[in-house]
């Protein structure tokens, strides 16, 4: 097996090199995994829905004998959700899906743009054999052994599943530049991220997460003295005042 | 030591100015974020674009030296990539990727197909013929490509066809079968992965079957009458299988035969060039699906009916296909007449 490729690097004209991380087997399974249940769950409440209306109450039983309007109108939709999320929701929104994004990767070309519609109808298509034997067998395997971890759908339309950091980001960004004083970059990023995420912490974790940080930056200096979490939040405040 | 020291606090000092330019990637990101959403043409924001592209690729070398295992970084890189990405490709809209698609890059792909179409033609009909004549000169071989359903009903003088709406409604008959074809001819095409063998074998197998069961429902006198509930979808539906089926042999013929790049590369290549049709086919079968389920069956269409309503959706699919369907017309140049 070959070792991973990290990035696909884009040649630029400024001379600096454009790059992009690659998403491996975990983060694609991921997004697709949650694709799955937004495209089960849509096709469910679809049929779901449509039948109570057409049942008038609250029954889910389909109609016997089926009635055309009714297939056309609940089933066929239900099945076209389940069916054509992928292609259509790539298209629509440039090589992402919801579970794509919530992983924060997306679908591009090999110079870094995104693919046009032949290029994803042709990557989906492909999930025919990518899909074989069961659960996607194919294509998982074809991943772990390529450079790129590509399955056929991608080696087909000449794409990639790179990484990208979004908007979200700047927050995080801008707070961690406010803090550089006594800490380096990264230091100052993890303190930015954990006052942020203070809230949303059990106790536990916010006083070992504040201890281990002020333990890395004042080493013997470092106050470590038991104390409730009011004093460990604004001992970290100190460290991350710039 | 000393200068060790200084080293460190400088480059510290460098990456916090460096960190204090964080509003300025964030102006490049969402002026970037407005041109790839097509929200904006102006030339004022675009000359401003071009200067971003280059402070971001300077500050991304800064940060590659200064602070390569940070977020910020790595955010920074992100933001140089989508200013990359619209500078170079330009806005990316889904409509005028469509149209572009049937316009332009379908009826390339077709015509490029043409000498594969030719052979998957001739290949799809000398299975029909072969189908025809194993089971016309063994009968019993008609067990190999027939339900014994199928055969029983032949055998009592009528089509299995006959009287199919009144068990399944005509819009579940068409949901079935479209889903079929559509499932069948993307298989012919992903099959051609197989070095091109996968979609031989589903276009001879289709070949097969289809002149086995017209010899075996010849043979009992109903030709006539499977020839009229196939002619109305069959002409699309069959073409289309040709059509995906050529698609499949240039994929193989790409694995057998690659070029200088490799064959990875050469697949690629096959792929992308003969995948735009695939919606095309996937539409059109799905018109044959409504056909066969809402017009094949229904004994109220005469022959005729069913000869004009197949022949116009065959041309119609030629018309759509070539890209002539939605050409717009060249406008005519003004003249003055003097």
């Amino acid at each position: 097996m070959s070792a991973p490729l990290a990035e696909l690097t884009v040649d630029s004209v400024t001379g600096i090199d454009v790059s992009l991380p690659l998403a491996g087997p975990g983060a694609r399974s991921f997004a697709f995994i949650i694709d799955w249940h937004i495209r089960l769950v849509l096709g469910l409440a679809w049929y779901a829905v449509g039948t109570l209306i057409w049942n008038g109450g609250f029954s889910l039983r389909p109609p016997l004998p089926a009635e055309q309007a009714w297939i056309g109108t609940v089933i066929m939709p239900s099945l076209a959700i389940y069916f054509l999320y992928h292609p259509v929701v790539e298209v629509a929104m440039h090589g992402r899906t919801p579970g794509k994004r919530r992983v924060g990767i997306r679908i591009v070309t090999r110079s870094g743009a995104t693919p046009g519609a032949g290029a994803q109808l042709v990557r989906n298509a492909f999930r025919l054999i990518d899909s074989l034997p069961v659960f996607y067998g194919v294509g998982l395997t074809l991943m772990v052994w390529t450079r790129e971890s590509l399955r056929c759908g991608d080696m087909a339309a000449g794409t990639l599943l790179v990484y990208e950091r979004n908007a979200t980001e700047t927050g995080l960004v801008q707070n961690a530049a406010q803090r550089v004083g006594r800490l380096d970059t990264v230091g100052a990023e993890i303190a930015a991220d954990l006052l942020e995420r203070w809230p949303g912490l059990v106790p536990e974790a916010r006083i070992r997460l504040a201890r281990q940080l002020l333990q890395r930056y004042l080493g013997a200096d470092a106050d470590l003295r038991d104390g409730d979490e009011l004093q460990w939040r604004s001992r970290l405040e100190r460290l991350a005042r710039p | 030591m000393a200068s060790r020291a200084d080293a460190a606090a400088r480059r510290q000092a460098l990456a916090a100015a460096l960190l204090g330019r964080t509003h300025v990637w964030q102006e490049a990101d969402a002026r970037a974020a407005r041109f790839a959403r097509g929200r904006t043409d102006d030339a004022a924001d675009a000359a401003r674009l071009a200067d971003d592209y280059r402070l971001l690729a300077h500050d991304v070398a800064r940060a590659r030296a200064l602070i390569p295992a940070s977020r910020t970084r790595e955010y920074l890189e992100s933001a140089y990539a989508r200013a990359h990405t619209t500078l170079h490709h330009g806005a990316a809209h889904a409509g005028s990727a469509l149209r572009r698609l049937f316009l332009e890059e379908t009826p390339a792909a077709v015509r490029w197909l043409a000498p594969y179409l030719a052979w998957t033609t001739l290949i799809f009909v000398l299975a029909a013929f072969a189908g025809y004549a194993l089971v016309h000169r063994y009968p019993d071989l008609i067990a190999l490509f027939a339900s014994p359903a199928t055969i029983a009903s032949v055998d009592s003088g009528k089509l299995w066809t006959q009287g199919l709406l009144n068990v399944v409604p005509s819009s579940i008959l068409s949901v079935e079968i479209l889903t079929n074809n559509i499932v069948v001819s993307l298989f012919a095409y992903c099959l051609g992965f197989l070095f091109g063998l996968g979609t031989l074998y589903i276009l001879g197998l289709n070949g097969l079957m289809l002149g086995a069961i017209f010899a075996f429902v010849g043979q009992h006198g109903l030709a006539g009458e499977l020839f009229k509930f196939i002619v109305a979808h069959g002409c699309v539906e069959l073409s289309v299988m040709c059509l995906t089926g050529a698609a499949g042999a240039a994929i193989g013929e790409a694995l057998i035969r690659p070029g200088s790049g490799g064959r990875l590369e050469s697949f690629r290549a096959a792929a992308m060039r003969t995948g735009p049709v695939l919606l095309s086919c996937a539409l059109l079968l799905v018109g044959a699906g409504l056909i066969e389920g809402f017009v094949s069956p229904d004994p109220r269409f005469s022959l005729a009916t069913r000869i004009l309503i197949g022949v116009g959706y065959w041309c119609l699919m030629v018309a759509f296909l070539s890209g002539r369907l939605f050409a717009r017309r060249p406008r005519q140049p003004l003249t003055v007449h003097g």
